[in-house]
């Protein structure tokens, strides 16, 4: 009962997987292809079979330290040597150095004649000799279906594979084996019967004159895979496979803010600028200045030190920095100190996706924090609108995942309404920045203003938009009852009202003047007023002096009297004379209080 | 297993030796088969003028892709030239001569 445990619990363990070391090819697999077991590859001529399978085991041999038997049945060791090198893949190398083993199995049809009964031991031989000789942990079978042209008896043939792809299990090589693509089914000779492990579907489509290859993973048994179509990109790197795990919404997110160059634009992206990792669209009519904030952007970003990529689809990096340098932007200086990174190309030169592969690849390659796109729109044109929004998002998504902040510039033409026509895209754009042409008395201005902006208070103004040569500027639009003005009518308005401003000014001065006028006539009054008073009460203290000097004079003679008269005393009682003394000093402190 | 097995009658001066090596894989019933076809057609339209070599892959296993084999048994015709290949265990009599351009006795 334990063992059946036992078996249960290890019939749940997931399938072991053999990286290929393909960028791209990984993260689609979830890992790799399944560890020793065969995957098919298959696809028509031209599409990139061998190239993959080469891949395959050079990764294998220098990433993984696992060497590899590659078993060729089209080209000779030398023809295949020679193909890869301009992938930057030194076979002759990998063999000196036993990691790896080129086995050519030439099958002439005109040399052979079947005389009876045979099989394929041979080639189980040659593989497994080939395999011991290097300890070879992969094996490439490039492809096998060659036999089927040259040997008569399939029935023969079919037993064989049978038994090769169980001998490559048992031997635990993990085996690729390629295959030609055929009418209405995977391969042409149905060898997906036999390796049903992992098969892996390759394409190469023209549309609209431009040539994509694709990558599909038709099924993986026991594993989880992207089911999409990936594009891929050959060059001289070798294979890179547009990465897929970055999809989705739940990446990371900044509340650190990236300014965007340009302070008053800042100032109205609630006074900070963009979110780092967020993606920003501006969008506008042709000459609205466009590159010109792109270039801002740059520059801000590598003066901070960090790095910037700027994807430029319309002119050559030369003519970019030049163009800029006239807006007193010194864009060269951050390429040769290797902050910034132009990658200049035609639309045209290739599909949108593998537009958006090569950007993946250099994204990967310099590991910026700031993308440019200009102008996205010409990258939109090269496909439909299904496919643009699709690759777009899984861009945005992958830079948003590696907190990439993105700077997207977008053409609009000025007949189209701008809000509407790209309603696709916004859903995308976290901050869109609309820049406009104002035109009014016969003249053009540029004004701009944020449509939105996820996230942060932004300002709802529009703003005038001024290139100089120090750069962008951005400074108030009259709004009045004439509307918005701008532009030379704005400037004959500020100065009319620079004028007012002038005349209320004077006026305000005019009346200070006066009011400090009127305060000295009055305080000049009161004094005078005052003057009189002190007058006035000398005059009475004097009055109230004599008269209490005659009342003691009065007293005293009355007193002297009444002693020639031999009065009582009790006839002038001291109480009375107090009282009426008493009187007079009120009446006197009243008069002073006043 | 490697063994030449000398022409049983003397050489005819005025033609060509044949030169044949049958590559096999161990003594399997096919191989066996094989050997024994091979013997009797020499010995019916070539006596006197033939070497076989068997060459056994399986003691020799850099043979295989140095003399570009991958099925087995295989024939060889070395000489004379050019050289010609047959795959099978030669029990189809009348393929094997036109394999090694043997024509009918005469």
């Amino acid at each position: 009962m334990s063992r059946a445990r036992h078996k249960a619990s290890g019939s749940l363990e997931p399938v072991q997987k053999s990286p290929t070391g393909i960028q791209g090819l990984d993260e689609i697999t979830r890992g790799g292809l399944p560890k020793g077991r065969p995957t098919l590859f298959c696809g028509s001529a031209g599409c990139g079979k061998t190239l993959f399978a080469t891949e395959f085991l050079v990764r294998g041999a220098t990433q993984y330290d696992e060497p590899g038997v590659f078993m060729s049945f089209e080209e000779t060791g030398e023809e295949l040597t020679k193909n890869v090198a301009s992938l930057g893949f030194d076979l002759k190398n990998l063999i000196a150095t036993k990691k790896l083993v080129i086995d050519h199995v030439q099958v002439e049809r005109s040399e052979i004649e079947e005389t009876g009964e045979y099989d394929l031991e041979a080639i189980f031989i040659r593989l497994g000799y080939a395999i011991d000789s290097i300890g070879a942990k992969r094996v490439v079978m490039d492809t096998l279906e060659s036999l089927f042209a040259a040997l008569p008896n399939e029935a023969i043939l079919r037993a064989e594979l049978r038994r090769l792809f169980g001998w490559l299990k048992t031997r635990g090589m993990t085996a690729v084996i390629t295959a030609e693509r055929g009418a209405g089914t995977l391969t042409r000779h149905g060898l997906e019967e036999y390796v049903s492990d992992c098969v892996i579907l390759l394409d190469h489509r023209v549309t609209d004159l431009v040539s994509t290859r694709r990558l599909r993973v038709v099924k993986y048994r026991g594993s989880t895979h992207g089911t999409n179509e990936y594009p891929f990109l050959i060059d001289e790197q070798g294979i890179s496979v547009l990465p897929i795990t970055s999809i989705g919404l739940n990446h990371q997110v900044s509340n650190e803010r990236v300014p965007s160059g340009i302070p008053r634009l800042d100032t109205m992206l609630g006074g900070e600028g963009f979110y780092r990792g967020s993606s920003v669209l501006v969008s506008g009519t042709p000459g609205t200045g466009k590159s010109s904030m792109a270039a801002h952007f740059a520059d801000a970003s590598c003066s901070r030190g960090e790095r910037c990529i700027y994807f430029a689809f319309e002119e050559s990096e030369q003519q970019i920095i030049r163009n800029m340098r006239s807006i007193g932007i010194d864009l060269g200086r951050w390429v040769k100190r290797g902050l910034l990174r132009f990658h200049a190309t035609r639309p045209t030169a290739q599909g949108l996706e593998m537009h958006l592969v090569t950007m993946n690849k250099q994204i990967n390659e310099f590991r910026p924090s700031a993308a440019i796109v200009d102008p996205v729109t010409n990258l939109i044109s090269t496909g439909t609108a299904k496919e643009v929004e699709s690759t777009l998002t899984r861009l945005i998504d992958f830079l948003k995942g590696h907190g990439i902040t993105l700077f997207f510039t977008s053409l609009t033409h000025g007949n189209l309404n701008l809000e509407r026509s790209e309603v696709g895209m916004s859903s995308l754009m976290d901050t869109w920045i609309l820049l406009r042409d104002i035109e009014s008395n016969g003249e053009r201005n540029r004004g701009i203003y944020i449509l939105k902006s996820r996230g942060m208070a932004h300002s709802n103004q529009i703003r005038e938009f001024k290139l100089s040569d120090t750069g962008v500027h951005l400074s108030d639009v009259y709004l009045g009852s004439a509307g918005v003005l701008t532009g030379s009518a704005r400037a004959a308005q500020e100065a009319k009202e620079a004028f007012e401003a002038r005349a209320r000014r004077q006026e305000i001065d005019r009346k200070e003047r006066a009011l400090v006028r009127k305060r000295r006539a009055l305080e000049a009054q009161i004094s005078a007023l005052r003057d009189e008073f002190e007058a006035e009460e000398e005059e009475i203290r004097t009055i109230v002096a004599q008269e209490e000097t005659l009342e003691v004079s009065i007293d005293d003679q009355r007193r002297e009297m009444a002693q020639v008269r031999k009065a009582d005393d009790g006839a002038l009682k001291p109480v009375e004379r107090d009282a009426r003394r008493n009187q007079a000093i009120r009446i006197n402190g009243k008069r002073r209080a006043r | 297993m490697k063994a030449t097995v000398k022409p049983k009658s003397q050489p005819n001066t005025d033609s060509e030796i044949w030169e044949l090596r049958l590559y096999v894989a161990g003594q399997t019933p096919k191989s066996i088969k094989a050997f024994a076809n091979l013997n009797r057609i020499c010995e019916e339209k070539l006596a006197g003028r033939y070497r076989i070599e068997v060459v056994d892959l399986l003691e020799n296993p850099q043979l295989a892709a140095g003399h570009q084999i991958f099925a087995i048994p295989t024939l060889v015709r070395t000489m004379p030239s050019p050289m010609r290949k047959i795959i099978g265990d030669l029990s189809n009599t009348d393929r094997t001569l036109v394999g090694l351009d043997i024509r009918a006795a005469d």
